[in-house]
């Protein structure tokens, strides 16, 4: 695949000399308040395989209040770098950085530490089903702060507020009573409970219609607005990726094929980019 | 799994054909599971001890292991019970021996078909429910959202299973073997006309005949609880790794149970054995 000079990058020196220049941008001022910081997760030459490759010399950079947008056809290794990110993978070569610290370096009870700061929102939800929606909001509070029961379920209320649910009439009920929106909402909440630095969200909003998909996409942007999150973000939706993305990751073939900002991506003229978003 | 490919000019035997490399595969894949249930069981083994501790998911297994399987316990128990006194009082009529009921049922009970029996049954009943929960857990991402809320799953999911199929399977064969041995009482009182005194004596002289540990625990009931012990765990860790490796959607849960009940079962009956054989070597 070709790709365009400007915008396009297919080897990972191409990639660490845009990371580079991204990091002299913010330290001139462009970035807001992450001049010259670390990134809060970097992918480093990263290669993956099972019984084939999944990724292949994969680098990125995220910084703090960044929302990155991974998107590539099905399984060119998306969801794969988000695992790569909680380490529940661990890649065959390169570095996974995240806040500074190699994960794979890290012992299994370091790692279920880690996690603690990051919230997952994934595919399908995966709420626990024999837990109502208050348990499942409220499990990570329960599991990793000594907070009072009326403290918690202020947590609670707070954060499903947030995602414009109503406590009182959600609060009770089991996954399986919510519609996929409002699963993917509670979801979100409890990803937000434990107040974490990063949040990861695998195909946010698949499976959704176009308002419940506008709602999500609304909400993920209100994250990173009001509350500075870093986020990371699988998606198929090339016009919620627009909507929600700092930086836009291409994966095709297992590599990077673009990496740049949603307009960037717009005026690429790579042959492969302009079939892909005509695609979507 | 990768296929070996092995090349052996020196032998007559093919070894690149596809059923050696199929066998080849399948032994690997044999060994490849012991060694998970092994460290599966280490794992959970060392946890019991480790922070944090689910005490209330521990009572709620419990109920569920124990309490929940009361009723097809005491049932099974019950006619097995009539049916070994009923089948034994034939022959020992032939020998005017049956007097001996009580020792015959109480001893085949407490050693042999109450640990088995209720094994079995929570094998079939617990073992499937089990690896259903876990495998539903494993295909619907719920474990790998366990991981990311921070929580270890096998401290969360298996050690309190495991915790409770230790406690509960044992109880449960006792209550297995009382109900059995009361069953045999029915039998001896209505068909062979042991009066219930007498039936109770000979069972109380068979636990006292083989003699006591510690001076106050009968033999009996060494060989028969040690046992219960030993199933528990083999069904909550059956259970739990079946459930934990499930793959392939709902058709994989559906495979998981079924392979569940297939191997706790089987290996229950095969350990029985060699317990058996060990147990009597010491008692």
């Amino acid at each position: 695949m070709s790709a365009d000079s400007a915008s396009t990058s297919d080897s990972p020196r191409a990639q660490r000399v845009r990371a580079a220049i991204r990091r002299e941008l913010r330290a001139d001022g462009a970035g807001e308040e992450s001049v010259g910081a670390s990134p809060v997760i970097a992918l480093e030459g990263v290669s993956l395989a099972f019984d084939r490759p999944v990724l292949e010399d994969v680098s990125l950079e995220v910084y703090r209040g960044e929302t990155l947008v991974i998107v590539g056809e099905s399984g060119t290794g998306k969801s794969t770098a988000l695992k790569l990110i909680l380490r529940l993978l661990v890649p065959d070569r390169g570095r996974v950085v995240v806040n500074g610290r190699d994960v794979a370096g890290l012992s299994f009870e370091e790692a279920l530490a880690t996690r603690q700061h990051m919230g997952m929102v994934f595919q399908g939800a995966a709420l626990f089903d024999s837990m109502s929606v208050f348990e499942n909001v409220a499990y990570p509070l329960r599991e990793h702060t000594s907070l009072s029961d009326d403290e918690i379920e202020a947590r609670v209320r707070e954060k499903l507020r947030f995602v414009d649910l109503d406590p009182d009439h959600v609060m009770d009920l089991l996954p399986a009573e919510l519609s996929g929106g409002m699963k993917k909402r509670v979801g979100i909440a409890r990803g937000l409970a434990n107040d974490p630095e990063i949040m990861l969200y695998d195909e946010p909003t698949s499976g959704l219609d176009p308002l419940t998909t506008a709602t999500i996409t609304r909400l993920i942007v209100k994250l990173q607005r009001e509350l500075r999150v870093t986020s990371v973000v699988v998606s198929h939706d090339i016009r919620s990726a627009n909507r929600m993305a700092s930086y836009i990751a291409l994966l095709a073939d297992h590599r990077i094929a673009f990496f740049g900002t949603p307009e960037e991506m717009a005026a690429s003229e790579d042959r492969y980019i302009q079939d892909f978003l005509g695609g979507l | 799994m990768r296929h070996a490919k092995v090349r052996d000019a020196s032998t007559s035997v093919n070894l690149t054909s596809p059923l050696f490399a199929r066998l080849n595969t399948e032994a690997k894949l044999a060994v490849f599971a012991v060694q998970e249930r092994a460290i599966l069981t280490w794992n959970a083994v060392r946890f019991i001890f480790a922070r944090p501790f689910y005490g209330a998911d521990v009572i709620q297994q419990m109920n569920a292991i124990g309490v929940d399987s009361l009723f097809i316990v005491i049932l099974t128990g019950f006619f097995t019970g009539m049916v070994l006194a009923l089948q034994s009082s034939v022959s020992l009529q032939t020998f005017g021996a049956t007097i001996y009921l009580g020792h015959l049922v109480s001893a085949s009970m407490i050693r042999e078909l109450g640990p088995v029996l209720a094994g079995l049954m929570v094998a079939g009943r617990v073992g499937s429910g089990i690896a259903a929960e876990i495998g539903s857990m494993r295909v619907t991402e719920q474990i790998d959202a366990l991981n990311t809320l921070g929580t270890d799953p096998i401290k969360k999911l298996v050690v309190p299973r495991l915790i409770a199929a230790l406690v509960m399977v044992p109880v449960l064969t006792v209550v297995n073997d009382l109900v059995g041995i009361f069953g045999g009482n029915v039998i001896a009182s209505l068909s062979v006309d042991i009066p219930s005194s007498l039936y109770w004596r000979t069972v109380w002289d068979q636990i006292a005949s083989d003699g006591f540990t510690l001076r106050f625990i009968p033999n009996d009931f060494v060989q028969g609880l040690s046992k219960p012990l030993v199933f528990g765990g083999i069904i909550a860790i059956t259970a739990c790794y079946q459930g934990l490796t499930t793959s392939g959607g709902t058709e994989g849960v559906g495979q998981s149970t079924t392979r569940t009940v297939v191997t706790a079962s089987i290996s229950i009956l095969i350990v029985d054995y060699f317990m058996t054989q060990m147990l009597l070597a010491f008692f």
